[in-house]
């Protein structure tokens, strides 16, 4: 089973995303880089936008994301609830 | 009176609505006539709206989400210069891995973007066009963004005065810039799958993760603002290029064998470019975050391990080259930096010998093969700076055909032998740097037959300004391809030590922290 990954910019908003990341994922394996972080989970990885909506205490659109996004990996399938990297079919 | 309250559109029909219901079949000319590209390359598609983009990102959205990432860049950029930036750096040789950047990658954004540009009005489907369209507008974002982020380093440093044309004629910038006029001169299909898949999806998270990693590692908040706000994008062109090899696949099994060709040859030809970031990561960051052969264990063998897992599904097998490249990751940057170390009187940056602690790192990171290749090399040529006769190469190197490289690879079980290849094609004979490049070279020999080789062209006196005259008995050639280069001697070119970088920058710190 291959992992998935995403690599975000480090900053108070995706404090809040990995936060929720890490609740979500329970096998989320966080990497702290220069600047940056990368989480990696095994074979599927969901980001709820309600998680983190709790996090930040404000509303939050999964879109958001591309503005902090440095890289990622896996088959992508995004609604407005939720948005899942995985190497499933 | 009641009033009917639309339910608000989720986003699969938002984005189904905002862009393949704007697209329509054209009715007035030959369908062939409008997309006049689609069939010559031999690839079959059959329904075009069977491609997903799995972003759904509209064309609305984009706007607001890149004028959000173009107002943080902007704060960034404004607040490193006011802050004199450019004095927080680790170390003045960290800037020379900006004029490598600015000199061999922002002039390829700027064809990414006429790329995508062509690509994305050569498809007929609503979808990938739409991708294509954000992706060109991203790609000259990015080079736009480049360009004024660096501009601050050219006020204060070296070498950064003539990057756009220098990169049409500096010989090792021949290499990244054929490798995407090779690209851009294929058809439509193999561009994408050249640049949108082999190159964004398997390669470029070698290229900006640790370039920038090691900006911001190196207190260089602008390059790091940039590549971060470019980076951001490529999460998009990286889905694109997985989305649409997958579409092709999917669409005809007689599309395998095209694309499995087009796999192996962009797998090597962006491998053979990225020799120049392995080299920057070992030995230009003067705090370094990851070693290339860690950077590539993480990002080509891991995760492109995972991707061609998945593939494996279509048929599809892992590139032909992939083995070979693994087993370089030892030697790689090694040996590029020793060339770079040679000929660093013909380039506008800086280069040096690393130093005891350098090498202390990079013994730890390749402990198969530093200190029994590659050590012995670098005190020798310490040994002869000291005394000074710090080695500048003077003959000029023989180069690869196909990736332009210089020929210093060596084979890939013996480190100790140069890799030379050869082919016979219409009485000539022409010469590669590995079993990759001469494959690449052996099914379209008459495209590259006409690689503009910048040795050959030194040597057939195309590399000089009008005014020159080789008649003179004082006619020194190498001085004189360096001022059609535009290269300063002394000042934009040879060792760090001697620089006036270096000088400047050591002046200026002082300046900076007291009276």
């Amino acid at each position: 089973m291959s992992n998935v990954f995403i690599a975000l910019q480090k900053n108070e908003e995706t404090r809040c995303i990995i936060n929720a990341i890490v609740a979500d994922n329970p096998d989320a394996i966080i990497n702290e880089q220069p600047a940056m972080v990368k989480i990696d989970v095994p074979n599927r990885m969901v980001i709820r936008k309600s998680t983190v909506e709790e996090e930040m205490g404000r509303d939050f659109d999964l879109q958001e994301l591309h503005v902090y996004l440095i890289t990622l990996t896996g088959h992508i399938d995004e609604t407005d609830d939720e948005f899942v990297l995985s190497w499933t079919h | 009176m009641d009033i009917k309250v639309n339910k608000k559109l989720g986003l699969k029909e938002r984005y189904n609505l905002m862009t393949r219901d704007l697209a329509w079949t054209p009715t007035y000319q030959a369908f062939k006539d409008v997309y006049p590209y689609m069939q010559y390359e031999g690839i079959k598609i059959h329904d075009w709206d069977k491609f997903e983009d799995p972003f759904r990102m509209t064309m609305d959205a984009y706007w607001k989400y890149q004028a959000e990432k173009e107002r943080k860049l902007y704060a960034i950029i404004d607040a490193f210069t006011q802050n004199n930036g450019h004095l927080g750096v680790t170390d003045a040789r960290y800037i020379n891995t900006l004029k490598l950047f600015l000199t061999g990658v922002s002039p390829l954004e700027y064809m990414a973007h006429r790329g995508f540009a062509h690509v994305g009005r050569a498809f007929p489907g609503a979808g990938p066009r739409v991708a294509c369209l954000m992706q060109s507008l991203d790609e000259i974002r990015h080079a736009q963004t480049q360009i004024h982020s660096m501009s601050n380093y050219n006020k204060h440093y070296n070498g950064f005065q003539n990057w756009r044309h220098q990169h049409d004629r500096v010989w090792y910038l021949s290499v990244p810039k054929s490798f995407f006029d090779d690209a851009i001169t294929a058809g439509p299909f193999e561009f994408m799958i050249a640049i949108g898949f082999a190159f964004e999806y398997v390669l470029t998270n070698l290229l900006f993760v640790p370039f920038i990693s090691g900006a911001a590692y190196n207190g260089d908040m602008g390059a790091m603002a940039f590549g971060f706000s470019a980076q951001s994008d490529e999460s998009r062109h990286m889905t694109l290029g997985l989305e649409i090899i997958k579409f092709i696949l999917e669409q005809d099994p007689d599309n395998l064998p095209i694309v499995q060709h087009w796999i192996d040859k962009w797998f090597w030809r962006g491998y053979r470019v990225l020799t120049l970031v392995a080299m920057m990561m070992d030995y230009m960051l003067p705090k370094r975050v990851m070693s290339w052969k860690e950077a590539w264990e993480i990002y080509a063998e891991q995760n492109g391990g995972a991707l061609f897992a998945d593939l494996a599904r279509y048929g599809v097998k892992a590139p032909a080259g992939l083995a070979q490249a693994c087993k370089d990751k030892d030697h790689l940057s090694h040996q590029a930096w020793n060339v770079f170390y040679n000929y660093a009187a013909a380039a506008p940056f800086h280069t040096w010998a690393p130093s005891e602690a350098d090498m202390k790192w990079l013994s730890e990171k390749y402990p198969d093969t530093f200190d029994k290749y590659y050590r012995p090399l670098w005190e020798h040529y310490a040994k002869e700076q000291k005394e000074g006769r710090r080695f500048y190469n003077t003959t000029l190197p023989m180069l690869c055909q196909t990736c332009q490289i210089p020929m210093f690879f060596t084979e890939p079980d013996d480190p100790t032998k140069v890799a030379y290849r050869e082919s016979d094609y219409k009485g000539e004979k022409y010469h590669f740097c590995s079993d990759g490049c001469k494959n690449i070279f052996d099914h379209e020999p008459e495209k590259y037959i006409q690689s503009w080789l910048p040795v050959h062209q030194i040597y057939q006196g195309n590399c000089f300004c009008p005014d020159v005259d080789p008649s003179k008995p004082d006619f020194n050639p190498l001085a004189e391809v360096l001022r059609w280069y535009k290269i300063t001697w002394g000042e934009d070119n040879l060792d760090y030590a001697d620089s006036p970088d270096k000088k400047n920058f050591e002046q200026w710190r002082v300046q900076a922290t007291g009276n």
